[in-house]
């Protein structure tokens, strides 16, 4: 955001923030440690709002759970900022110093009362009143969000009606005020860092500027594609076209995870080429032609991640990898050399130092800073001491020679698929504390709190469909049908239903969810689908 | 902090309603509340503001349930958004809370084992108990000691009562402690020389207006026109201490609390009397509870607080309901709440019931099991003047200490101090409780002699002969005949090597064996003993296989009276709270006057001393 892609705060402001607002983010669930972090915030006096259709497990620990309805999320945020301008609670001098759009945005949200937020979310006009002024009025305040905010077709819209928020009110740029979007993985920063970003060099660098380019290309020796690439949804709508015939997959298990799986296997299963460089034999991985079996990034590998405090992290091996496994520099290595670029045998030091010399943002970190606890990015020279939070320019009289940052104006979108009387239920997918995505890291074990394959629907509409707790049941959407065992979970709002994706192999959910995507992120909309659940006929005989 | 995971017990309709029941009285909802089916309320800031709710729905709990069962704390868990492994290591804490399934319907008959009653035919008590179909758990001391063999009932379904108060003699035919014309009768009724007990008997315990017909909240009227600073002066001046047991300067404890600023402050009358031997202030509170409420307000008034609370113990139902009904009558009054008694300040107090647990008298303890947390004491420092009860300045005092501020606010701390000595200035209230004629609560001047009391209770029953005196309970130690002669103030018991403690004389005359005695006061800490540091833990075990041993075979090892003395020493040193610091000096000094083992004068004279 603001140019940058990471989050604004180091987990230690949240410790120490006045009020939070978690939006679509089960993060008891999903970020557990990072939660602990939150949680010590909450011991500390902060008040939570918990913005997300389900009451989670997180949401639990908020003072106020606002259950808006499935894809309402920018009628919210709008509603809110139009709340803070009404009641006078804007940071005018941040404005005015840092921001720039804001009439427009102010005409934009104007017509967003609270009444007409109520009837548009279904959360009660004082809630959400309630939730802007202690936003507002905060001496400190953050909003986090994660998946309930971009796995939606309006995915950056979502983002950035979020982010209006922190303009609003000057909570961002200061120590324990922030934008937090959480990741889902230790190194999901690192890798979007690394340039793992189809218009990206590393350290977030364009590749359609020539000056980037022109930097790479003279350290790399070789011309580079001034054009961005595809990202993954993207892909899938090439190979549907004939565009995108060879697919290396690395880390990934995409004849699990994709929305509307049946197609996207279909469509990996036509590819003329499928490499699969994995730590597991994942399914897709046993639909590949050729399969490069890697090592683990923990303990088998040496190398950095980096978190979602943009904290660039050593890790080391401490045992040799198994069989014919190797590091993936070395899988990486060994191809480019068969395709005529011999790179040599870098180890991964060499390689983090070339970054380095290529990525300001990580110039001033060589491995022995990292050493003890890691360092944060920006940190541009070796003298730097990494950076706290991100945007401080923004209270700076000059802005340091930026341009101010600019409100965006986002209209309200529903999800995609509209409810209809064929398929009447709203489904929204999430994860479960033990489980992990796919299931192909955590499936193997065994969990006492397992939360299982279930459709979680409501107490009153499993009676109005007639269905008891524990019953299979047929799930089916415009996409195609599961059977599912139905569990009857008063957390939910009528017409919602809930379930998670982990147990692929017992439940394929993303046979039901919808595969519309945001252009501009390249995320499916897998929180919000349209069903339908029907009772099994009875067996006869 | 932590997530709730219930189990899959479920709560009986009757559980939940005891349990709602039991804090609608105090006045506290659920964390979680559902305002909508898209908006709930709830948070780690409502669950803080009512953990200490935890007590009082167990309470309702185990009365409706006759335990603490699996589905009924699923059920408080997700009241109060505990979690039920917590509010089970809470329950499990104390001795009234029952946390496996009973092997009886109905009530249980807590019948006393400790000292008095002891040696006044506990046995018997509760083999007549046990043969009439009731369901008997020995208890630590009831604090009835003046009418020993003492017992209580635990009831399920209904109140809990005590047999003694409704038999309306007190369970006593001497005259001692009876009701004559419905009224109680101390042993001293009447005396012209009674200041802290001259009301009992003369007001009615149930009524403000006869409260006030003798005297009552002239105190805290004169306190709110002379304001804190002349309240604060006085009671400094009056060189009052604090009366259960560590006298500390009471003066010194309230400015240090007055002194605090910018944070919510409590005051909190300790009222979880459990020494063993001690019931002086149960009858204060059962026979003039508006004086501990008018006192309390005084207090809060002058350090400043906004809230007072009441932690009495479990036992001690009737002391509980009077204290209600008169803080009741004095909030309707006036004399509680937004405009305390015309102070323009707000002040209230509310009634936290303990549920049977000795180390809960100690004031860090007492916090925390009024936090609704296992009664275990704290590390001091910080003091509770400055990080009390819920972390935040607070002034403790018991009863017996409280009440002495009417007299010295009305009558001022030259008058007060004309009673007693220069240095233990004012009265005492003395547990003349064992081989006395009459039993009792009774009021001396500090000063007064070891052998005046024992003639003011009537004289050595028995053999007639004294064999020892335990003085301050338990914790405190025994002396001989020959200390007859000792003056009681805090100064010359100290210089003696004894104490006053909690008030407690206790005789014993030349007829009891004395080893049984010992046996049970050993036990009694190793029982009573929370576990948290290992010095008491592990001391007060060892402690108690000691005594046992020297029962067994009548005398002590030099090796064994070694052992006694480094246990004695290592928890003297090294313990965090009195309980520890106290465990061996009851032992120690009758082993040291030679009254236990083959020597003990009383051995084998089998007067009903042992089990």
């Amino acid at each position: 955001m603001f140019g940058v892609g990471g989050g604004t705060s180091s987990y230690a402001e949240i410790e120490e923030t006045d009020v939070i607002l978690l939006w679509g983010s089960n993060a008891r669930d999903a970020h557990p440690i990072f939660f602990h972090h939150l949680m010590k915030g909450l011991d500390n006096g902060a008040r939570m709002f918990a913005v997300d259709p389900r009451r989670t497990s997180s949401a639990k620990f908020a003072d106020l759970w606002l259950g808006l309805s499935v894809g309402t999320d920018v009628a919210l945020a709008n509603a809110v900022g139009r709340e803070i301008i009404q009641a006078g609670l804007t940071d005018e001098a941040f404005i005015a110093r840092a921001t720039s759009g804001y009439e427009a945005y102010a005409a934009n949200v104007e017509p967003c009362t609270l009444d007409w937020a109520a009837e548009v979310t279904g959360v009660p006009a004082d809630a959400i009143a309630e939730m802007a002024h202690a936003y507002a009025a905060a001496d400190k305040a953050q909003i986090l969000w994660t998946l309930g905010i971009t796995e939606h077709h309006n995915a950056v819209d979502n983002v950035v009606s979020l982010c209006n928020l922190a303009l609003l009110t000057g909570h961002v740029g200061r120590w324990g005020s922030g934008l937090v979007p959480l990741r889902g993985q230790n190194n999901v920063q690192g890798g979007g860092d690394m340039g793992a970003l189809p218009d990206r060099f590393p350290g977030f660098q364009p590749v359609a500027d020539p000056a980037a380019r022109a930097k790479f290309e003279a350290v790399w020796g070789a011309d580079l594609n001034p054009v961005g690439g595809r990202h993954l949804t993207e892909m899938f709508e090439a190979m549907e076209t004939g565009d995108l015939r060879a697919c290396y997959v690395i880390g990934e298990n995409p004849a699990d995870s994709e929305a509307d799986v049946e197609h996207a296997r279909k469509l990996l299963a036509g590819l003329d080429v499928l490499v699969v460089q994995d730590i597991f034999m994942t399914r897709t991985a046993g639909m590949a032609d050729v399969v490069l079996p890697a090592a683990v990034a923990w303990a088998e590998t040496d190398g950095t991640v980096t978190s979602s405090e943009r904290r660039v992290q050593r890790v080391r091996a401490a045992v040799p990898p198994p069989g014919e496994a190797r590091p993936d520099i070395d899988i990486l290595g060994d191809l480019a050399r068969r395709l005529g670029a011999d790179w040599g045998h870098p180890g991964p030091e060499d390689l983090w130092d070339e970054l380095r010399s290529l990525s300001p943002m990580h110039a001033g970190m060589p491995w022995d800073r990292l050493e003890d606890g890691g360092l944060q990015w920006p940190c541009p020279s070796e003298d730097h001491p990494g950076s706290l939070f991100l945007h401080g320019w923004m209270w700076a009289d000059d802005l340091q020679g930026r341009d101010p940052a600019p409100f965006s104006v986002v209209q309200p979108q529903g999800p995609a698929e509209e409810l209809t009387e064929e398929f009447p239920l709203r489904l929204t997918t999430g994860r479960a504390l033990d489980s992990y995505n796919t299931g192909v890291q955590s499936g193997g074990y065994d969990s006492p709190i397992r939360y299982g394959h279930a459709i979680d629907v409501n107490p009153d509409d499993a009676e109005d469909l007639g269905v008891a707790d524990g019953e299979r049941v047929l799930v089916s959407s415009p996409r195609g049908s599961v059977e599912m065992e139905v569990r009857v979970q008063p957390d939910l709002p009528t017409g919602l239903a809930f379930t998670t994706f982990h147990f692929s192999d017992l439940v394929d959910t993303n046979v039901l969810t919808n595969d519309a995507w945001d252009p501009r992120s390249g995320t499916s909309e897998f929180k919000a689908a349209s069903i339908r659940i029907s009772k099994l006929e009875p067996a006869y005989g | 902090m932590a997530d709730v995971h219930l189990g899959a017990e479920r709560a009986t309709e009757a559980e939940r309603a005891a349990v709602d029941a039991s804090l609608r009285r105090c006045g506290a909802d659920p964390v979680v509340q559902h305002r909508t089916e898209r908006l709930a309320i709830g948070g780690t800031a409502r669950r803080h503001q009512r953990r200490h709710y935890l007590l009082p729905a167990l309470h309702g709990l185990q009365n409706a349930a006759g335990w603490i069962s699996p589905g009924g704390i699923n059920y408080i868990g997700e009241v109060l958004l505990v979690p039920p492994a917590e509010a089970y290591g809470v329950a499990s804490f104390y001795d009234l809370f029952r946390t496996e399934a009973p092997d009886h319907d109905g009530d249980t008959v807590h019948v006393c084992v400790d000292a008095a009653c002891q040696i006044s035919g506990c046995e018997e008590l509760a083999a007549s108990v046990a043969a009439s179909g009731g369901h008997v758990h020995r208890s630590p001391c009831l604090g009835q000691c003046e009418r020993a063999p003492a017992s209580f009932v635990q009831a399920v379904g209904g109140p809990d009562r005590v047999p003694a108060d409704e038999d309306g003699d007190g369970g006593k035919d001497d005259g001692g402690s009876a009701r004559g014309d419905g009224a109680y009768r101390l042993p001293q009724y009447g005396d012209p020389g009674l200041r802290l007990l001259r009301r009992i008997g003369a007001a009615d315990p149930t009524s403000l207006e006869s409260y006030r017909a003798c005297g009552g909240y002239e105190a805290l009227a004169r306190a709110v026109e002379m304001g804190p600073e002349a309240v604060l002066a006085a009671v400094a001046d009056s060189g009052l201490s604090g009366r259960g047991g560590a006298a500390f300067p009471t003066g010194v404890k309230w400015r240090a609390v007055a002194a605090e600023t910018g944070r919510p402050k409590h005051v909190v009358a300790n009222c979880d009397e459990s020494e063993p031997g001690t019931f002086k202030d149960r009858i204060v509170m059962e026979q003039d509870p508006f004086a501990v409420i008018e006192s309390l307000t005084i207090a809060g008034l002058a350090v400043g607080a906004a809230q007072g609370w009441i932690y009495i113990r479990g036992e001690y139902p009737l002391a509980t309901a009077r204290l209600q009904g008169a803080a009741d009558q004095a909030r309707a009054a006036g004399l509680l709440g937004d405009d305390a008694a015309g102070s323009g300040r707000a002040f209230d107090i509310a009634i936290w019931r303990g549920a049977g647990a000795y180390i809960c008298g100690e004031e860090t303890a007492l916090f925390n099991s009024l936090e609704g947390f296992r009664g275990e004491p704290r590390n001091k420092p910080p003091f509770p003047t400055t990080h009390g009860l819920f972390g935040q300045p607070t002034a403790v005092n018991n009863p017996e200490t409280l009440i002495n501020v009417l007299d010295i606010v009305t009558e001022g701390p030259e008058a007060y101090r004309a009673r007693g000595t220069e240095r233990s200035p004012g009265t005492k209230l003395l547990c003349l409780s064992g081989r006395v004629y009459r039993p009792g609560l009774y009021e001396v001047p500090f000063g007064t002699r070891l052998g005046e009391v024992l003639e003011l209770a009537g004289g050595i029953t028995g053999t007639g002969e004294l064999q020892a005196v335990l003085m301050g309970g338990a914790a405190g130690s025994f002396v001989g005949p020959d200390s007859l002669d000792l003056p009681l103030t805090l100064e010359d018991v100290r210089a003696a090597g004894t104490t006053l403690g909690s008030g407690v004389v206790m005789a014993f005359d030349t007829g009891v064996d004395m080893t049984p005695v010992l046996v049970r006061i050993a036990e009694f800490f190793r029982h009573e003993s929370c576990g948290q540091c290992v010095p008491c833990r592990v001391g007060t075990v060892r402690q108690h296989e000691a005594l046992v041993r020297l029962a067994e075979r009548g005398e002590l090892s030099a090796g064994r009276r070694a052992l006694l003395d480094d246990v004695a020493q290592v928890m003297g040193d090294a313990s965090i709270c009195g309980l520890g610091h106290t465990a061996a000096s009851a032992v120690r000094s009758a082993l040291d006057l030679g009254l236990a083992g083959a020597n003990g004068r009383g051995a084998g004279a089998g007067s009903g001393g042992g089990k």
